[in-house]
């Protein structure tokens, strides 16, 4: 019962032992290895989010070794919450992308597993660790396998993108552990409650304001918010569908969970926007991400590398609304962090379930879907309605929250960029619904495996049932969320800011 | 004037990391070579490594190893100073942050071997040439 914060790290780090074990065995093993595992962290993630919403935050000491000294893993109603959301959709993409990995990284299906389950490992470290210097490893632990999953994508493109990912993810992660150094300088610790409660002693200290300022600069490259996004749209275009799954809706999210964990639980929220005058410059940096995103997504003519702008001007709603300074701000901050990652992962579902079956998703090639892949279309039109923000779905809540704080600071041009994107994001899915719906398939050079036969009668040839009814689950959520934001923000959000 | 420059030689350890991680950066940005950017992604990871180390330093200080600490007889089992032993927590942690800069270096020749299987080069215009071509 009160070891469920260590089996949710545990269980995926012993699935990817015992699965790469399985590689000299057999290797089939290894995905149900996989499955099981991810199926235990969410099972002990849920449990960990009910013990917190019921007797408050839970504190566990790995060995055993009191916090200043040890390492310590502090999990409250925050970081319950998006550790649910980490292992439940790590585990409902596996469940969905048996296929997809057979198809693109068939031959080295069991590696990809291994790498698979040590990315989320990292992630739920990440999100669980209450040590700032773990939560450095724990984030290279992520990032390693990141790098190697996504060179494992395009064969051409694939080792490129992730090289460039490489190289400014290290800078990234180095800025961190430089900030990190710079704090335990001047605090001479790294538990994040007891650093906490020593800065307070130190007002004016310029050694804790640079700390700040490179754990942040840290911080946002890993996210890609918008000057430093460089390296976002190549890598997660060119890695394979799997893992693009899951990377895109949660390595950012997670990141910017880390930015909130820095700025309440660590630096203080007196200290972040009483002391510091950098909010507005960051909520500007925020609003220019999320035009500069949109801009982007509409010059895109390839359907993946236009989710991966959608992403990068998501970011910016995040990090603008986390420093908006008001209670609303960051509560739709933190409401978008578990909307846009069940959007994201709703739309690279669809996403990948049509690459699945037509290998290049270019605007041309996408002619015709609707009548060849109606199910997977209706989680993606969904998806596509709750990124612009339609009401029953859980885009609109967060986004509205963000407005509403936006108005409260005083920030319209933050909430004027809100509103531009809901329509830059409007233009851009009816211009891909238009090409599905309406363009003729069979015209020119898409000659599926239906050659030959008449052209105009479109085939249904939908993706594999699980990929389907895992889009099904998502799509649900994507919708119950919306419905139950109240109970989220008042359950969860708001005792948390309190 | 004078104050600078005793600034700068009282906080020296400071100047040389940033001097070295401002050489791996310039590297990073401005080599053509994948090579050498991997060359100077390493100086940068290990100038703040050095960072770390060098915050652990005490003048007149010794290894962390306590004397006596077992089986003291009496006197001789003295009062421990934490001035006289050198701090050990930043050299541990750069143990582990040593094998991350290792992993991430490895994983880096990796993918530099792949690129170079595909292309033949590694010298970034003309892979940007050859990516443009296709």
């Amino acid at each position: 019962m009160n070891n469920y914060p260590a089996i949710l790290i545990i269980a995926p780090l012993l699935g990817a032992f015992f699965a790469g074990l399985a590689v000299w065995i057999q290797e089939r093993l290894a995905y149900p290895i996989a499955l099981i595992s991810l199926g235990l962290s969410t099972f002990a993630s849920v449990n960990v989010l009910m013990a917190v919403i019921a007797n408050g935050p839970v504190h566990y000491r790995m060995a055993g070794w009191a916090p200043p000294m040890g390492i310590e893993y502090r999990i409250d109603l925050l970081n319950a919450m998006v550790l649910v959301l980490v292992s439940s959709i790590a585990f409902l993409n596996l469940l969905a992308s048996y296929k997809n990995v057979e198809q693109e990284t068939h031959d080295r299906a069991a590696s990809f597993y291994v790498a698979y389950l040590l990315f989320v490992v990292g992630l739920l470290g990440v999100v669980a660790t209450g040590d700032l210097f773990n939560l450095y490893v724990l984030i290279e632990i992520t990032s390693l396998t990141s790098y190697t999953l996504v060179a494992l994508g395009d064969r051409d493109r694939g080792p490129l993108a992730s090289l460039n990912y490489l190289f400014v993810g290290v800078i990234g992660a180095s800025f961190y552990l430089l900030g990190v150094g710079y704090i335990y300088i001047i605090t001479g610790s790294l538990n994040m409650v007891d650093v906490a409660g020593i800065l307070p002693d130190l007002p004016g200290s310029s050694t804790v304001l640079v700390g700040f300022i490179l754990c942040l600069l840290g911080v946002w490259i890993k996210m890609a918010l918008f000057p430093l996004h460089v390296w976002l749209p190549n890598g997660y275009t060119y890695a394979p569908t799997a893992f693009s799954r899951v990377v895109a809706p949660l390595m950012t999210k997670v990141m910017v969970y880390v930015m909130i964990r820095l700025m309440i639980t660590v630096f203080g929220l007196d200290y972040v926007f009483v002391k510091l005058h950098l909010s507005e410059a960051v909520v500007w940096l925020g609003t220019i991400a999320i035009v500069f995103g949109g801009v982007m997504a509409l010059s895109q003519k390839n359907l993946k590398k236009m989710l991966t702008y959608i992403i990068i001007c998501e970011i910016g709603y995040m990090v603008g609304g986390a420093w908006l300074g008001n209670e609303l701000g960051m509560t739709g901050a933190i409401l978008h962090i578990v909307n846009d990652a069940l959007m994201t992962f709703a739309l690279f579902l669809a996403v990948g379930n049509i690459v699945y079956k037509i290998k290049d998703v270019d605007y041309p090639n996408l002619s015709g879907l609707f009548g060849k892949m109606p199910w997977t279309m209706a989680g993606f039109v969904l998806a596509a309605f709750s990124i612009i923000g339609v009401p029953p779905t859980c885009g609109f809540f967060s986004k509205w929250y963000l407005i509403l704080g936006a108005f409260e600071a005083g920030a319209y041009h933050f909430a004027a960029a809100l509103l531009i994107s809901s329509l830059i994001c409007a233009v851009l899915f009816f211009k891909v619904f238009e090409i599905c719906f309406f363009a003729p398939e069979g015209n020119g050079h898409s000659h599926d495996h239906s050659h030959g036969h008449g052209d105009q009668v479109i085939v249904m040839d939908e993706a594999p049932v699980a990929s389907l009814v895992t889009l099904a689950i998502v799509s649900l959520a994507l919708i119950l969320v919306g419905v139950y934001s109240g109970t989220i923000v008042n359950t969860i959000i708001l005792p948390f800011l309190r | 004037m004078t104050e600078i420059i005793s600034l700068v030689v009282a906080k020296y350890n400071y100047w040389l990391y940033i001097i070295l991680m401002m050489i791996g950066l310039y590297a990073m940005i401005a080599k053509n070579n994948l090579i050498k950017k991997l060359v100077g992604m390493n100086i940068f990871q290990t100038a703040i490594i050095l960072f770390y180390v060098s915050t652990g330093y005490k003048t007149g200080a010794t290894i962390p190893i306590i004397k006596n600490a077992h089986g003291g007889h009496g006197v001789e089992a003295a009062v421990i100073h934490a001035a006289d032993y050198i701090n050990p927590l930043p050299h541990v942690l750069m143990l582990t942050a040593i094998v991350v800069s290792v992993a991430t270096f490895g994983v880096a020749m990796a993918l530099c071997v792949r690129i170079y299987q595909r292309y033949q080069t590694l010298e970034e215009d003309e892979l940007r040439m050859r990516l443009s071509e296709k």
